[in-house]
């Protein structure tokens, strides 16, 4: 019993990053029906950005959560604006090959200035944040992962539902045309999306790399895990990212408990078929997908 | 005596059948002798043995890229498992070489069928999916065919991965690479024959209406579920028919090489050669192989440079860098690829001095 039980522990707090590292893709996705296959190394960006501000140039921790979160932002905007932009209306597979170079890039670059390493950040959290019910142990590191994701969440949610640009960029994600005869102005609510989606992403590299450590490799293949997690969620809906999150993670971990350990990095994947062929639209996701 | 056809100053097509024609006109047919003559008489006597095993490389590629480019140029389904559908083709054409003595000529074929069947399988969402769904299945796909190739290890021999020994045909030996060359370039030509073939019967025309407009091609009574699984089994028998002539160049294979990033080496071959161009998926295989190896011969340079400053052995990753600037460069400014570059270049030289 203790066994099931430290294993739901692990399997929520993993499906937690997972939800978290979805966040940033579904947001994107929702606004702008980009598929963003470089949203591993927007995570891996934001880590080493906090790892360099916060170690390395040894500015106090919340300035450089700060600085980092800013420092994303601006990258998100640079990345609409001038590899984006141009391709409004290209055909699909032009928008996954410039998402997948960028990718290319960005790790080709991460891997020149840090090396394929780990890194560690300064350990930081209070010791008295880690829980312990019986046998059951759930880390500082997950308690403040928790409690750093429900505050974004919230942030988020009340963004969304009632900051203007939140009510445009839900407009969009709706319905474009309409959102454009409105006087929506979607050039600038896909710059949002992409600069909040890379701050996000920042935000969950950081937690990311709090709990595993930074590694260029480790954070990159992550942007690839988020696909299972918003198939399974919905590619369109926010909680259901959080969701599928949670039941990957929790599927992950009861496998490689139970059943396997190699299969508990396929079993995503399999999960992602079977709900491609079934459901395509997710638990969550809009029912309007067009059948063949 | 037939009257030889030589560039005309205008667009005099009459006829359909001229429409479609491979050489509009006699000196088509000239170059394509002079380069058969370049391909199988001169280049594999005068080249060295790193290039004959580079130009090897490249056929092999070029074939996949070929079978790709059937797949998303002209039917316009995005396949993101082909790296995984090239190492099915490998590892089949190994393990039937070994366990079961066949030849090349029947191995590598066989690697082609088996592929094409695999390919099926994972062609079947299309039923249901479109677009990105579809995208995100065949991503699917090849993360499921990679754990096969680790994990079924009395089949695949696991991270071990198989090595063949003395592969010979006819009596010939095939470990000797300019032997080699002649298999690869055979089928290159053979294969390549046949895309270009393809694509201008009713088959490569309802591809091409299935990617133009899916529902108008259902008008006009192309059953598209079909279409669309002959053309994943079409593309994934190129895939898995150079993966088997890529067991014969390595001739040892591990699950390695057969990772997500080779799905996108393809794609980006393709993309930077020109969608929906045969010529343009051969161009994008020469390019990214020369890439490949300038980029590695560079970073050689750079570390016998600097062997003594210490920085040289941090350029490695600026491979990937680069890798993915030229994609990113080609899609923003050149999105129909090096067809599209080649094509101008040429009319430029037929219009010339009256370029308007």
């Amino acid at each position: 019993m203790d066994f099931f039980l430290q294993l739901l522990v692990n399997g929520i707090s993993l499906g937690f990053l997972y939800s978290l590292s979805a966040l940033g893709f579904v947001m994107i996705f929702k606004s702008s029906s980009v598929l963003n296959f470089a949203h591993g190394e927007l995570l891996a960006i934001g880590a080493f950005m906090f790892l360099v501000l916060s170690l390395w140039a040894n500015l106090p921790i919340v300035l450089a959560f700060a600085l980092t979160l800013i420092g994303s932002f601006t990258l998100g905007f640079i990345i609409e604006r001038f590899f984006l932009r141009p391709l409004i209306g290209e055909a699909l597979i032009q928008v996954i090959m410039l998402t997948l170079g960028i990718s290319y890039m960005f790790k080709g670059l991460l891997l020149f200035v840090f090396g394929g390493d780990i890194h560690d950040f300064p350990d930081f959290l209070p010791e008295g944040l880690a829980l312990k019910w019986g046998a059951v142990e759930l880390p500082s590191v997950y308690v403040a992962t928790f409690i750093i994701g429900i505050i974004f969440l919230i942030i988020f949610g009340f963004f969304f539902k009632y900051s203007s640009q939140g009510i445009y960029m839900r407009s969009v994600a709706d319905n474009q045309p309409a959102a454009l005869s409105l006087g929506v102005n979607v050039r600038r609510v896909f710059a949002f999306s992409w600069a909040i989606a890379a701050l996000v992403a920042a935000m969950s590299g950081i937690v990311l790399g709090i709990v595993k450590g930074i590694n260029v490799h480790e954070l990159s293949s992550i942007g690839l895990k988020v696909f299972p997690v918003v198939i399974l969620g919905g590619l369109d809906s926010i909680g259901g990212a959080i969701l599928g999150g949670l039941i990957i993670g929790l599927l992950e971990t009861f496998t490689g408990g139970y059943v396997s350990t190699s299969l508990r990095e396929i079993i995503p994947f399999i999960v992602l078929v079977l709900i491609l062929m079934v459901r395509p639209y997710g638990l969550f996701g809009l029912v309007e997908i067009e059948r063949v | 005596m037939r009257k030889f056809q030589f560039h005309p100053c205008g667009n005099f097509r009459e006829t359909y059948e001229e429409e479609l024609a491979i050489f509009e006109t006699d000196f088509g047919r000239l170059w394509l002798i002079i380069g058969l003559v370049l391909l199988f008489g001169i280049i594999p006597f005068i080249s060295s043995p790193y290039l004959l095993y580079i130009l090897n490389t490249i056929g092999i590629y070029a074939i996949s890229a070929i079978g790709l480019n059937l797949l998303i140029g002209y039917t316009g389904q995005i396949s993101l498992g082909h790296g995984a559908f090239f190492g099915v083709g490998a590892y089949t054409a190994a393990i039937l070489s070994t366990r079961l003595g066949f030849p090349l000529w029947a191995a590598v074929p066989a690697a082609g069928l088996l592929t094409a069947a695999v390919g099926m399988v994972f062609g079947i969402p299309s039923l249901r999916l479109k677009h990105l769904y579809l995208t995100i299945a065949t991503l699917a796909g090849q993360f499921i065919i990679e754990y096969v190739f680790v994990h079924w290890e009395e089949l695949t021999g696991g991270a071990e991965g198989i090595t063949i020994t003395n592969p010979t045909m006819f009596g010939l030996d095939l470990s000797n690479d300019r032997t080699l060359y002649f298999m690869i370039f055979i089928c290159f030509t053979v294969m390549t024959w046949m895309a270009v073939n393809l694509v201008r019967t009713r088959f490569g025309r309802a591809f091409v209406a299935i990617r133009d407009n899916d529902k108008a091609a259902e008008g006009m009574g192309i059953p598209i579920f079909q279409y669309k699984m002959l053309s994943f089994a079409i593309s994934s028998f190129y895939a898995g028919f150079a993966g088997g002539l890529y067991t014969y160049l390595t001739r040892s294979i591990t699950p390695e090489p057969f990772n997500f990033g080779l799905s996108i080496t393809f794609i980006a071959m393709i993309i930077i050669g020109g969608l929906g161009s045969v010529t343009g998926s051969v161009f994008g295989a020469v390019f990214i192989v020369a890439l490949n190896e300038i980029l590695s011969e560079a970073t050689v340079f750079l570390m016998n440079i600097g062997t003594s400053t210490g920085f040289a052995i941090t350029v490695a990753p600026l491979r990937e860098f680069v890798f993915g600037l030229a994609i990113v460069l080609f899609i923003i400014f050149e999105p129909k690829g090096l067809a599209e570059v080649w094509r101008i270049v040429r009319s430029s030289f037929k219009l010339w001095p009256f370029s308007y």
